[in-house]
Order: structure tokens, then C-alpha cells, then sequence
């Protein structure tokens, strides 16, 4: 059992979960997850970890209320225990000197993203970070992505804040008009990490998008979150949970992921 | 002396009816009077077979004897002293292939029914309610870290602890037991007994650490540090697929995956538990092996009104015990015998329809000893499925191996292991099982967390690697 230190809603839907796991947080590297199970009826959740306080033992998250279980996460206060809470897991990022980095963030990606971003800013690397939500209100952290960022963009898509859009359209202007980007990192929702590597691609910027495929043991051990990369099969979990976004067979990915549709209504109505 | 009864006493089980809607145990166990009888068909041989046919080297006589006096709690105390876990074994070890396939009796009828006699005994002192912890050893001063709460590392942390080695054990799921827990399903395997096991183990002193994946929060280097010698039982890895088009259409599981779900999980209590598992109407198991048995058995139970049995070779060739396999014939399931899939086909929303089959025939056997499929051209077919689960095997567990580079592995990824010892080429580390050995069954590798045992308890006095 693990405690929770602080919850907080961010904004709608989107909640912040920092639990007292010192094992955890001395290990964990940007672009590494943890598998959460709020309690004993819940499934094994894999949540990118957004963020820790390796001194003071703990490790941020970031997540969606969506399915049951994150909704029964979502109930769970300072104090409360999580039934279970595994990790770090996954490999982190390859992180180096690249240049220009573009780090493209949305929904539960926009927690998913710091880490990275102040990795890659002690490494010499000029930060630029794309933010993106429905409205102005739906986006957070932007205090601390600016902190750790070079420069920050924003577009939201009924255009309340920065441009009216999405990351990638902001993206696609910026290679466009010949910014240099020498390496793109994408977080958030499979549609959006998709779309940026479509807009990348004709570039040739290598970009690296962090998958959330259906995961199970998340130890190597079920093969729930298969993925095609290169025509090869690989497991995001153990391989994973970054590739690279043009050798992904997306068409594969973008219908594993609605695979238990129905399943989540039905468990979230008892 | 009387006239031995040929057959051995039947086990009452769930009728097939019945039990094909239900994940209760199939087998009820042996009544006081059934257990008795059947254990003095025993005849006490001078020379037994069937004590060095255990991979454990349980005195099998000797429990027996202790069955036909009525003297159980003396029985179940000799049992204890070469298997921690009789209530396990008892119902998942092949004894057909081991201690009852040497023993004297069934060379003329059928075999002292020895795996039914070491359940009931293991029951037996389950329903006295208070389990006997015995005395603490004294203690040596080392500690082990046993990596892996499934049947080799329970079986080594037991040995290790009774001779007096402080004894932690690290497990990566939320619960420990391993395939005991997440792969053999509750109706062959209930997980009562399973935690019932490990509780035991806890008594004798072993402190376990669930939610623990060691590479990853802890590195074996570290481990090393803490401790004097570890034990490496991580088992099964990454599921083999066939590789053939359609594979990673939805509706398509890998038995781990599958099993994982039903078992793990509880799918089969959702929505209550919130996992979820497609119920397939017709679901087909690609593979001969007990796993595959286990899903195809699982499908009924999860409403499927036809599940398949898809293999390449014939009856003969499967490797499942035969009471799965008969007890998978009795609950309804069809054998789609010498047939292999080449392709799943889909629907609009990439859901799989069907499944291509090659007609196989038998050729020359291979290096297995088993005659080899060989595919008859021109005579596909097709089959109608809405599930498909791959049971065809899988590699090691790949995390060790990835974390730990100065660990020798082997072709698939094996962690390599001196099969006497458990020694692997790092000095203090010690590996058996799946890990090991590649996918096999429970009591080889509770045989193999017992040789480590031995060997990590001779580096410990000696500490001559």
C-alpha cells in the first residue's frame, strides 16, 4: 500500500496524484511509467510519470479521468492508499545534445513532457514546448513548462488560447517556415501523437512519441501491448514505451485502442 | 495379502455440465475413507521407483502408510519435509509422467493414484484449521533474495529459510504465486490455496515484497550489496506468436495475456472487478500444451459456444497432460487436429472473423521425437471465430537479462544456469526455472528452486563459487 501525498483536480478531468514512493522516485528517469491500482477491483493502469522529489521520496502523476478504475483514482484523496503502485517502468528517453528540441504535449502529456523538458535544457538543448488543450481553461502546468522551456506555444481548439488549433498545426508552421527542430518528442492521446508524426515525417525530423497501448503485467510478461514498429512486433512495455513515430503501424495501434469501448461504459455504470 | 483393486479410486468431480458454466475446482478430492483405501494399494516396495521419479524426492511411500494407519498429521509432516507446497502439486504435477509412471503396481493395473493422495493429505490439514509452523532454525547470519514469487522461488525460499537464511522475496505483480496466480485458472488451481501456501511461507519467517520489479527500482548489483546471494526465478517472458497476417487484429490474445485477465484479474467477475475480456462465442486456442487447455477450458467458462482446439500435429503428439486434454473433451471443447492457422481475417472495425487453417499431415519425426506437420498445399480452409488465443509458447522473461548485462543468456534470452547448482557466470547469483530453462511446467521448477536452494546453501558455508 502506498499513500498519497497530494490530489489535486488541475482542471476538469485531469488530476495530479503525488504518492511517498522513495524506492520509485530515486529510480525514475524521464519518459519512464508506473502501473496503478487504486484498489482491489481495479485494473492495472500504466500513467507516464509526470514528475518527482527525489529527496523528499515521491513521485508525481498525471492522468485522465476516463475508465473506471482512473475515475475511482479520481475519488481517492491525500491520505487514502492505493491498493498498488509498480514501477519505474519502460525505458526511459534517449536524451541527448540534439540541438532544437520540440516537445509536443497534450491531455495528461502536458505533466508527461517536464521531466524531458528539464533533462534535455541541462543538456544544451534549446527547448521549445508545444501545449495543447480544447480550451484555455483545460491547460495546466504552463507555470512550470516555462520554467523549464525555452519558449513555450499553445493552441487550443476553439481558440480561447495561443493559436486556434492544435500542436501540431503550430508544429507543422514552425518546420515550415524552416525552424530548425533537430528532434521532435510527442506525449498525450494516440490521435494527436499520430498527426504529429504525420506532420513531421515529409520533414525527415526524427520523432519519438511515447505509446500508451492496453498493458496488463507491464513487466514483459502478457504481450497486451504489442505494436508494430518497422514490421516487427515489440512490446511497449519492456521495448518501450517510445519508438519511433514513422516506423509505427498506427492503423494497428489507433484500433487496439478502442478494443474494450463498450467494456468501459459497462464497468463504469456499477 | 489381498488382491490389489486394478483401477485406482476415482476422484467425484463437477459433472461437465455443470462445471463449464462455473471456475469451481473440477475435482472435489478424496473423502478419509476414499484416501485410505486407495493408499493401500500401495505395496510398500523394498525398491520404490516412484520417490526418485519425483522431481522433489517426496518419501512417497512413506506418506502413503501414514494414509492407510490414518495417521495424517504424521503424513502430511514427512510430505512437508520435501515439498512446501503438497495442496499445489498435488493437483498440477504430471504424475502420470513421474512418481506414477515408475510405480510398481502400474506395471499390471493402473498406478497408486499418488498425486490425489498428496492433495487430499495437503486438504486435509487445510480443513484442521491451525497449520503446524515448526520450530525457528537457528540462524546462519546470511540473507538471500529470492527474485520471483512464483513455483521456483517459493520453493527455494522455503528450503533457504528452514535452514536458517534470512529470506526476502520480491515479486513485480501485486500479488505473489507466479503462473500459480495469474496463468492455471481457479477451477484447476483455486488461489485460496495458492495464498494459502505463501502465507505458510510467511510464518516460516520469509518476508515478501509485492510491487517490487527488480531491474527496474532495484538493480541486481544493488541486491548484491544487500544481500549475500540471490535467486533469480522470473519466469515466463514475452509470448510467442505465429507470425501470420492478421495477428494483431482485436479480439486476438496470446494465452499469457488471456489468462492474465481471467485469472489475475478476475475478468470473469466484471464488471465487478474492472478488468475487462472479450467473451467470444467462438473462440479458437491455437496450440497442444496444458496452457492451451487452460484458455480453451477458460472460453467455455466465459460463455464461448464453441471453443476450438487448433493444432498442427495429431492427438498423439500433444503435449498436454492427458486428464486436461480429457477433461477438455468432457466439458465440450472441439479439437481442430492437424490444422494451422495462416492468416486471421477481419472486419470493417478490425475485429477478427476468421480464421485460415492449412491442412497439416505427419512426416518423419523430428528432433523432438515427434512426427513433423507437414502442410498439404492446396487445402486451406476456414473457420468462423469472433476470440483467438495463441498458446504456442514463450521466451524467458526478458527483464533480468535486459538490466543485468554481465549476466550470461542464452539463444532465447534464458538466463544460463548450471542445472545441479542454479549457479549462473555471476558470482552470488543463482537462477532456475522459466527464467531458465524456457517455458516448463510447475514441479520442474520447484525441482530447480530446490537444486539452488542446495546450491546457494553450499556457497553460503563455504562461499567457494
Amino acid at each position: 500500500m502506498i499513500e498519497i501525498i497530494e490530489r489535486e483536480e488541475l482542471v476538469p478531468n485531469v488530476h495530479t496524484c503525488t504518492v511517498y514512493a522513495p524506492g520509485i522516485a530515486k529510480k525514475a528517469l524521464p519518459g519512464q511509467f508506473v502501473i496503478v491500482i487504486p484498489d482491489e477491483y481495479s485494473e492495472r493502469t500504466p500513467i507516464t510519470i509526470a514528475d518527482w522529489d527525489k529527496k523528499a521520496g515521491t513521485i508525481t502523476f498525471v492522468f485522465l479521468e476516463i475508465g473506471a478504475s482512473s475515475q475511482r483514482m479520481a475519488e481517492l484523496n491525500a491520505g487514502d492508499k492505493l491498493y498498488s503502485f509498480t514501477g519505474p517502468l519502460g525505458r526511459p528517453f534517449e536524451l541527448e545534445k540534439f540541438g532544437t528540441v520540440a516537445l509536443v504535449g497534450g491531455c495528461y502529456g502536458i505533466g508527461g513532457i517536464y521531466q524531458a523538458a528539464k533533462a534535455l535544457r541541462k543538456k544544451g538543448n534549446r527547448v521549445i514546448t508545444y501545449s495543447e488543450a480544447r480550451s484555455n481553461f483545460l491547460l495546466y502546468w504552463n507555470d512550470k513548462l516555462e520554467k523549464v522551456s525555452d519558449e513555450v506555444k499553445y493552441a487550443t481548439t476553439d481558440g480561447s488560447g495561443g493559436i486556434k488549433g492544435h500542436a501540431w498545426d503550430i508544429l507543422q508552421k514552425d518546420l515550415t517556415e524552416k525552424t530548425k527542430i533537430h528532434h521532435i518528442i510527442a506525449v498525450g492521446c494516440t490521435f494527436m501523437m499520430y498527426k504529429v508524426a504525420k506532420v513531421s515525417e515529409p520533414f525527415g525530423v526524427k520523432t519519438i512519441v511515447s505509446m500508451n497501448p492496453v498493458m496488463i503485467d507491464g513487466t514483459g510478461m502478457c504481450g497486451a501491448c504489442r505494436i508494430v514498429v518497422d514490421n516487427q512486433t515489440k512490446f511497449a512495455c519492456v521495448d518501450g514505451p517510445h519508438f519511433d513515430a514513422h516506423k509505427i503501424d498506427w492503423d494497428i495501434i489507433m484500433s487496439r485502442r478502442k478494443a474494450y469501448l463498450e467494456e468501459e461504459i459497462i464497468s463504469k455504470e456499477r | 495379502m489381498a488382491k490389489i483393486s486394478p483401477k485406482k479410486i476415482p476422484m467425484r468431480e463437477q459433472p461437465a455440465k455443470e462445471r463449464v458454466r462455473n471456475f469451481n475446482e473440477v475435482p472435489f478430492g478424496y473423502s478419509i475413507e476414499e484416501a485410505v483405501q486407495e493408499a493401500k494399494r500401495c505395496i510398500q516396495c523394498k525398491n520404490p521407483g516412484c520417490i526418485a521419479g519425483c522431481p522433489v524426492e517426496i518419501d512417497i511411500p512413506g506418506f502413503i502408510k501414514f494414509i492407510s494407519e490414518k495417521k495424517f498429521k504424521e503424513g502430511i509432516n514427512l510430505l512437508k519435509e520435501k515439498n512446501i507446497l503438497p495442496a499445489i502439486c498435488g493437483r498440477v504435477c504430471p504424475q502420470e509422467e513421474q512418481c506414477e509412471k515408475v510405480c510398481v503396481v502400474g506395471v499390471k493395473n493402473e498406478p497408486v493414484a499418488i498425486g490425489r493422495l498428496e492433495r487430499f493429505l495437503a486438504d486435509w490439514e487445510r480443513e484442521q484449521g491451525e497449520i503446524e509452523i515448526p520450530p525457528k532454525p537457528k540462524s546462519s547470519g546470511k540473507k538471500v533474495a529470492i527474485v520471483g514469487a512464483g513455483p521456483a522461488g517459493i520453493t527455494a525460499a522455503a528450503d533457504l529459510v528452514r535452514w536458517g537464511h534470512k529470506v526476502d522475496m520480491f515479486e513485480a505483480l501485486h500479488q505473489p504465486g507466479g503462473v500459480l496466480v495469474y496463468g492455471i485458472p481457479e477451477f484447476r488451481l483455486p488461489k485460496e490455496i495458492v495464498f494459502g501456501e505463501i502465507d505458510y511461507l510467511k510464518k516460516l519467517g520469509v518476508r515478501l515484497f509485492t510491487d517490487s520489479v527488480i531491474g527496474k527500482v532495484k538493480s541486481i548489483d544493488e541486491l548484491l550489496k544487500e544481500y549475500d546471494a540471490l535467486f533469480l526465478g522470473t519466469g515466463a517472458g514475452l509470448p510467442w506468436f505465429l507470425e501470420v497476417p492478421g495477428e494483431n487484429l482485436n479480439g486476438i490474445y496470446s494465452a499469457n495475456e488471456y489468462l492474465t485477465r481471467a485469472n489475475l484479474m478476475k475478468a470473469y467477475l466484471f464488471p465487478k472487478y474492472k478488468t475487462p475480456i472479450v467473451k467470444g462465442k467462438r473462440v479458437a486456442t491455437v496450440g497442444g500444451g496444458n496452457v492451451a487447455m487452460d484458455c480453451a477450458r477458460t472460453a467455455l467458462r466465459l460463455g464461448a459456444e464453441k471453443s476450438i482446439i487448433i493444432y498442427r500435429r495429431s492427438k498423439n503428439e500433444m503435449p498436454a497432460r492427458n486428464e486436461e486434454i480429457h477433461h477438455a473433451e468432457e466439458e465440450g471443447v472441439v479439437f481442430q487436429l492437424l490444422s494451422n492457422p495462416a492468416a486471421f481475417h477481419r472486419n470493417e472495425q478490425n475485429w477478427v472473423t476468421e480464421v485460415e487453417c492449412i491442412r497439416m499431415k505427419l512426416g518423419e519425426p523430428d528432433d523432438s521425437g515427434r512426427r513433423r506437420p507437414v502442410p498439404i498445399p492446396n487445402a486451406n480452409f476456414r473457420m468462423p471465430i469472433d476470440v483467438a488465443v495463441i498458446a504456442i509458447g514463450n521466451s524467458p522473461n526478458p527483464l533480468i537479462p535486459s538490466t543485468t548485462p554481465d549476466i550470461e543468456t542464452g539463444k532465447w534470452g534464458n538466463i544460463i544456469a548450471d542445472p545441479e547448482t542454479g549457479k549462473t557466470s555471476k558470482k552470488g547469483v543463482f537462477a532456475g526455472g522459466d527464467v531458465a530453462t524456457g517455458a516448463a511446467t510447475v514441479i520442474l521448477a520447484m525441482g530447480a528452486g530446490k537444486k539452488a536452494a542446495r546450491g546457494i546453501d553450499e556457497f553460503l558455508q563455504t562461499g567457494v563459487w
